[in-house]
């Protein structure tokens, strides 16, 4: 039983962050209908950035740097060059230039600040040598099982993120604007809503997430390098499809789904051993069979 | 039947939907007969003027062609995406690495087992996919393409215990006298190049290939019409799959490797098919040769401007493939059809439906 509920909260800590990042995802997605391939090597780039300044300032002030210019970064990116591809109508070539956005932006940080492992401080308690700046994470006891202070960081963290997005989305006038948006672009151009804007804010929304979930992964881990974000995207990618891909909630819970399930496959199905990756296509096959459009995706209607 | 014809330009796109086509102008058609026979001479001749090296290049730029033309015949004329093409490259490359390493078979037998094989994974992939569309396709295909590398780390030994497969020297050699084994490489490819080139025109141009179009613009219409949906995606998932697998077997024995140590080199390999199809021009025949020609010299060229800087490579072609999507948005084939129909542009018929050539009479 302990093995079980130690597995158990391995699998929360690694399903929040293959939520966020499918939170961040779905940010874009349900706005401007572009799956972002690039999604990934954006909080990456804003990883090392924050990297670089947990140098000469706090770890979190650093974080808080990295975001602002991962939100501006992520708008100036929707603007300069997804808008006027979208705007050709060819959804191949959208996903083309994400193509592109990913393989030039995970050279770039290779380029500026080199190829070698590097280590991010911790922004939570950790044990550390006198000399060092990195340290070891502390863990807390509950019972038998030790949950590290990363996991209840990460939680910590998405439960704020998904506050500050309802409280956006329900109770502001901007966030009724995006939603109209994304329910439909026409209508909500027509009643004088500056969609351009909305479609700067979901990408802007989505870096900035990334730039926030980026350095606590890499801090999460011994060290980090350029391909820090390539194995998590799969697992966000099959979290964002369980959840259905337009839905907030359902990127949270499909990340923990398959965070979870990974976590206990390894475990207890031996067969599944050095072959994880199955896991998340064989739920979303599962999920895509019964439900079409995701567990909380909204049916879309055709017209002939 | 050329009103009816499925590769017109007004279809670059996979969401228009004008399938008929203006009759050719008579001279695009002498540029086109002349371009051709130009075209082709040159390919018959390029291995004797090159040296060794740059015919591997040539030949890589085949293979990566023949991969991209099946992913063109599911993407751009079936409309089903695919991030996943890279796992039937690797299907095709590690059953020739199989047969010749471990079971001693001569190479060019394996290339129809290698395109069998594929089209049988294919076909077991394309059943699902009959209920999964549009982005979570592409999703499913791509777990595909991370997947396969992990399946050949747990059940393929190479020497050395690694997933790693290579063929002697004498496995691939040259079967014909007075050919070097690169140009005897490159003539094989190309071979293969033109067949698949000419079974894509005939399947494109008949009713098979009408039915796969009616179903990428119209799925509904399609099928109230009589077109068996799940017939049409399944097997155009097989048949696109075993051009995947005939370009990977042929890899094997360009590139001398069937390669499952790198965890995500055939999701790279899928992005480079993607990159070529659209590059030189999606749904269009011709489109993935160019384009497939394009991506190759692109990344070698991109590889030779700087010495000693290897990582300045992808973010350089990363950049490129923003700048061409800028420039050619209906790729290479569609900048140069809409060249050529302005330069020679005259008004329609007047017998022809009015459908035709609307983008470029305004």
């Amino acid at each position: 039983m302990t093995l079980f509920l130690q597995q158990l909260v391995n699998g929360i800590g690694n399903g929040v962050v293959y939520g966020a990042v499918a939170l961040a995802l779905v940010l874009i997605y349900r706005t401007t209908g572009v799956l972002n391939f690039a999604q990934g090597e954006m909080a990456l780039f804003t990883t090392y950035l924050a990297w670089k300044f947990a140098r000469s300032v706090p770890v979190a002030a650093a974080i808080a740097l990295a975001f602002v210019i991962g939100f501006v970064g992520g708008a100036i990116i929707e603007r300069v060059l997804i808008r006027p591809v979208e705007e050709a109508r060819s959804p191949l070539n959208v996903v083309i230039v994400t193509l592109g956005l990913f393989l030039g932006i995970n050279a770039l940080p290779q380029l500026i600040f080199g190829t070698d492992s590097q280590q991010m401080p911790k922004p939570w308690p950790s044990d550390a040598a006198p000399g060092d700046v990195v340290g070891t994470t502390r863990a807390v006891k509950v019972g038998a099982v030790s949950v590290s202070w990363a996991v209840i960081a990460l939680a910590l963290m998405m439960v704020a993120v998904c506050a500050l997005l309802w409280l956006l989305f329900q109770k502001t006038r901007l966030g009724l604007a995006l939603r109209a948006v994304a329910s439909n672009p026409e209508s909500s151009r027509l009643v004088g809503i500056n969609a351009g804007l909305t479609l700067m804010l979901g990408w802007a929304l989505s870096a900035g997430l990334g730039a926030i979930v980026g350095p606590l992964v890499a801090a999460r881990s011994t060290g980090f390098d350029a391909s820090l974000m390539q194995g998590v995207l799969v697992f966000a990618f099959s979290a964002a499809a369980l959840g259905g891909f337009d839905s907030v909630l359902g990127a949270v819970v499909g990340g923990l789904v398959v965070g979870i399930a990974e976590a206990l496959t390894t475990q207890y199905v031996d067969p599944l051993n050095g072959i994880e990756v199955l896991l998340p296509l064989l739920l979303i096959l599962g999920v895509l069979l019964i439900r079409p459009n995701g567990l909380f995706g909204r049916r879309t209607v055709e017209r002939v | 039947m050329t009103t009816t014809r499925a590769s017109g330009r007004e279809q670059a796109g996979p969401a228009t939907t004008t399938p008929i086509r203006p009759p050719i102008d008579p001279k695009v058609r002498g540029l086109r007969i002349v371009v051709g026979v130009v075209a082709a001479a040159a390919a018959l001749y390029a291995p004797f003027y090159f040296p060794a090296a740059q015919n591997k290049v040539l030949s890589q730029a085949l293979y990566l062609a023949i991969a991209a033309m099946g992913l063109n015949l599911l993407t751009g004329f079936n409309g089903q995406v695919s991030i996943g093409h890279g796992a039937f490259f690797g299907v095709g490359a590690f059953t020739s690495g199989l047969l010749v390493v471990k079971q001693g078979w001569p190479y060019e037998a394996t290339i129809p087992v290698a395109a069998l094989v594929a089209a049988v994974v294919g076909l077991l992939v394309g059943f699902p996919a009959l209920r999964v569309r549009g982005l979570y396709l592409a999703l499913v295909t791509l777990g595909l393409a991370v997947l396969f590398p992990q399946l050949g780390q747990k059940y393929v030994k190479g020497s050395g215990g690694v997933p790693l497969l290579q063929p002697s020297l004498t496995d691939t050699k040259s079967l014909l006298q007075g050919l070097a084994d690169d140009q005897y490489a490159y003539y094989l490819t190309l071979l293969v190049l033109v067949i698949v080139t000419l079974l894509t025109w005939s399947l494109v141009n008949s009713r098979a290939g009408r039915a796969m179009v009616a179903v990428r613009d119209q799925e509904l219409a399609a099928a109230t019409v009589g077109v068996n949906l799940a017939q049409v995606k399944v097997l155009t998932f097989a048949i696109s799959a075993a051009y995947a697998g005939a370009a990977g077997s042929l890899s094997f024995m360009i590139d001398r490797v069937a390669d499952a140590t790198n965890p995500v080199i055939y999701f790279q390999r899928s992005i480079e098919f993607l990159v070529a199809m659209v590059v030189g021009g999606a749904a269009t025949i011709t489109g993935p040769i160019v384009g497939a020609l394009a991506v190759v010299l692109l990344r070698r060229n991109t590889e030779q401007l700087i010495e000693g800087k290897p990582i300045l490579s992808p973010a350089l072609f990363g950049a490129a493939l923003i700048a061409i999507v800028y420039v050619l948005p209906e790729g290479i084939i569609g900048g140069v059809r809409r060249l050529t129909s302005r330069v020679t542009h005259r008004p329609p018929p007047p017998s022809t439906l009015t459908t035709t050539t609307s983008d470029t009479s305004v």
